[in-house]
């Protein structure tokens, strides 16, 4: 079958400049310009960086295909390349077809017009005509479930509402091409399935889909094919199984490679004052522990530096899903027990965990330092990456994983039989 | 799910070859221009609807923009600084200049800002960018159709005998937006790369009020200096939609240097506008 999409050697250069505001004035480029010509100054601060490099790829009509990767790795920029928003530097891409990108949802969006108003403008924006807009028109409001505001500006909508008209009108696009980016990442669950299913339909009557995602769970469902990028090229490309293990694999050995593998955050650059400078995880007994599974007992150490002492102080760990959304907020302050003062130097803090409540998958650390109920003296929300590894807790053979919940907590389930089984045995042994 | 196929099965699969900044004025360039109007018309409907959105008197603002400034102009320079308007009613003259000078003045402003205003879709998605100013010139070129009916009104009420010369009209406004769209294409882009416009352009178009003679006829500047003053071409524009309107004999000579200007705009204005465009969403 003859490809809908070939990518050959595509890259993508961008100078940067660490120093430099991101544009310029013209001021700028004038002084730049003569210093240039007067100093036969060179272009030394600018690094050339390669955001894409060598990449080949040729996806045929129908599939559905999976890009993951870490974040930086270079995926939007592939999708960026091929839905023409910037130009490649070097290489070439043909694509059969029109292309339609969904690079953000509600791209165009405005919040004054109405649903109705925004529907069309949307629509034009991803390349629909008018006509066709008003041919899918029913269609596209009956998938967001809008039709009662319809006439009510878009400001005025839940975040859901929102998030499901701006779906609905791409979902009805109709490109042989369709590029999606973490889409998926928002939204409740019933409005993701109903998203996937509809990407599924899509490639189902013949269209392509090329689907970036670090949801990995939804990668493997489905994908047909999976790519994974690394370092701006395509480091593995096969089926979504084989896929999603090579880049677990990576994540795994590049956490080993850096730092010891027990140490989630460590930095020698303290900027700020106060700051952490260290988070590891230690095991019950104080021990170096170099994974967490679900229901592991753990305990995160967070070193901080302070270069002053700071009264009535606290730490708070959080814990997010990669796509940001925060799943738990641990702080020593709601927690009367404890009472904390930073003095001059370097100390630690242990937040202990005897039961680790998460399914097994990618998070992030956060931490901050407060004087709690009156400032943050500082906060990453996203410090350090966290990879829960499976553990069979319930003895079934099926470990909870981040593909089917975020959370796995103890609990028991009781059918009405036990519990009456249990009311009898209690009576009787009165 | 079967309108899937119905609805592409008879239309021809384009072929889109994207490289390297290739040749810049491609044949698929303009193809793809001529695919994003409608879009071009859905952000002017969308930059029209918004402007006059929450506020009580609506796009009759459109209107009394300019019948305001007309009004005090008349007073300031018609009635009491006796500004000739070379025997046509002053209030006017100076009306017949200020139209075409608040097209051209509210089209390259609002094109200028229009690019980074919309940075979030050019980020996202693709289509040609000049679609973006080109809204925007479409919108205030609704503005100057709403006043003209105005300026139709005091014709009228003047008692003004257009003559044969009104024919000229469809060219003199094609030259107006032609200027615009040149200024407005080269501004936009100039402003996505050095946001200094946004601070340099509102105070440049007021001095170029000046430099126009929109509030004067241009027969007050000396003869030896008009040649020079038509590089401007709104004074070119303003002098020839004064004569087609008032029956007066055309500056040939004026009106074909600001002509000349106004394409040598048109061509420079587009050509750096291409040349940004291409790594627009790099540097925005």
């Amino acid at each position: 079958m003859q490809s809908i999409l070939r990518v050959e050697q595509l890259g993508k250069m961008y100078k940067i400049a660490p120093t430099r505001a991101r544009y310029e004035t013209l001021g700028d480029t004038i002084s730049t310009l003569v210093r240039r010509t007067l100093l036969r100054q060179s272009r030394l601060e600018l690094k050339q960086f390669w955001a894409l490099r060598n990449v080949d790829l040729e996806v045929k009509p129908g599939e559905l295909v999976g890009i993951i990767g870490r974040n930086g790795s270079g995926k939007t920029t592939l999708l960026k390349l091929i839905s023409r928003v910037t130009l490649p530097t070097e290489g070439r891409i043909e694509a059969h077809g029109r292309i339609a990108s969904l690079l953000g949802l509600g791209t165009g969006f405005h919040p004054e017009l109405t649903g109705r108003e925004n529907i069309f403008l949307n629509g034009a924006i991803l390349g629909m005509s008018r006509a066709e807009v008003r041919g899918q028109f029913d269609e596209i409001v009956d998938f967001s479930e809008i039709e009662t505001f319809l006439e009510t500006p878009v400001k005025f909508y839940s975040n859901g509402m929102y998030m499901r008209l701006a779906f609905a009108v791409a979902a009805h696009l109709q490109p042989e091409i369709l590029l999606v980016d973490e889409v998926l990442a928002v939204g409740d669950a019933a409005f993701q399935r109903k998203c996937l299913a509809k990407m599924n339909d899509i490639a189902g009557v013949g269209r392509t889909v090329l689907f970036v995602s670090h949801n990995l769970g939804v990668v493997s469902r489905l994908c047909k094919t999976c790519v994974v990028i690394k370092d701006g090229h395509i480091a593995y490309s096969g089926t979504p199984t084989d896929a999603v293990g090579y880049y677990e694999r990576d994540l795994l050995a590049a956490a080993g490679s850096s730092r010891e593998p027990h140490v989630l955050f460590e930095t020698s650059e303290t900027i700020d004052d106060p700051s952490v400078v260290k988070i590891e995880m230690l095991d019950g007994e104080g021990r170096s522990k170099a994974t967490v599974a679900t229901w592991d007992e753990v305990v995160f150490r967070v070193w901080f530096q302070s270069k002053e002492a700071i009264r009535n102080t606290g730490v708070e760990l959080q814990i997010n899903t990669i796509e940001g959304q925060r799943l738990v907020w641990l702080s020593t302050r709601p927690d009367n027990t404890v009472q904390m003062d930073f003095a001059p130097g370097v100390d630690y803090v242990d937040c202990h965990i005897p039961r680790f409540p998460l399914s097994a998958g990618e998070f992030t650390i956060g931490v901050g330092l407060a004087i709690p109920g009156m400032k943050w003296l500082w906060l990453r929300e996203e410090l350090a990456q966290l990879r829960v590894l499976e553990n069979d807790v319930y003895g079934s053979g099926m470990a909870p994983v981040t593909g089917r919940a975020q959370i796995a907590f103890e609990h028991t389930w009781k059918t009405s039989a036990q519990t009456r089984n249990q009311e009898s045995g209690d009576a009787s042994n009165v | 799910m079967h309108s899937y196929v119905e609805a592409n099965s008879n239309k021809p699969v384009p072929i889109v070859a994207i490289t390297a900044a290739g040749a810049r004025w491609s044949r698929q360039y303009f193809v793809d221009l001529w695919q994003a109007r409608e879009l071009m018309f859905m952000l002017t409907w969308r930059d029209v609807k918004l402007r006059y959105r929450q506020t009580l008197l609506g796009a009759a603002w459109a209107i009394l923009q300019p019948l305001l400034t007309m009004i005090v102009f008349w007073i300031f320079f018609g009635r009491l600084a006796k500004i000739s308007s070379d025997g046509v009613p002053y209030a006017l003259f100076v009306f017949a200049g200020l139209l075409p000078w608040t097209f051209f003045s509210s089209a390259v402003l609002s094109a200028a800002s229009s690019m980074v205003e919309n940075s979030a879709l050019i980020n996202k998605v693709y289509f040609p960018r000049a679609v973006i100013p080109g809204a925007a010139i479409l919108a205030a070129l609704v503005d100057l159709a709403l006043s003209s009916v105005l300026l139709a009104i005091l014709l009228v009420a003047y008692r003004t005998n257009p003559g044969w010369n009104v024919l000229a009209l469809p060219l003199l406004l094609i030259m107006l937006i032609v200027t615009a769209i040149g200024v407005g294409l080269g501004v936009a882009a100039l402003n996505a790369k050095y946001r200094d416009v946004r601070y340099a352009l509102p105070f440049a178009l007021q001095l170029s009020l000046f430099l126009t003679p929109v509030i004067y006829p241009e027969s007050m500047v000396p003869v030896a200096y008009r040649p020079f003053l038509a590089l401007n071409p709104m004074v070119g524009i303003i002098s020839g939609l004064r004569s087609a309107l008032f029956n007066a004999p055309y500056n040939g000579t004026l009106i074909g240097i600001s002509l000349l200007s106004s394409a040598f705009l048109a061509i420079l204005g587009a050509s750096y506008f291409r040349k940004v465009e291409v790594d627009l969403a790099d540097c925005i």
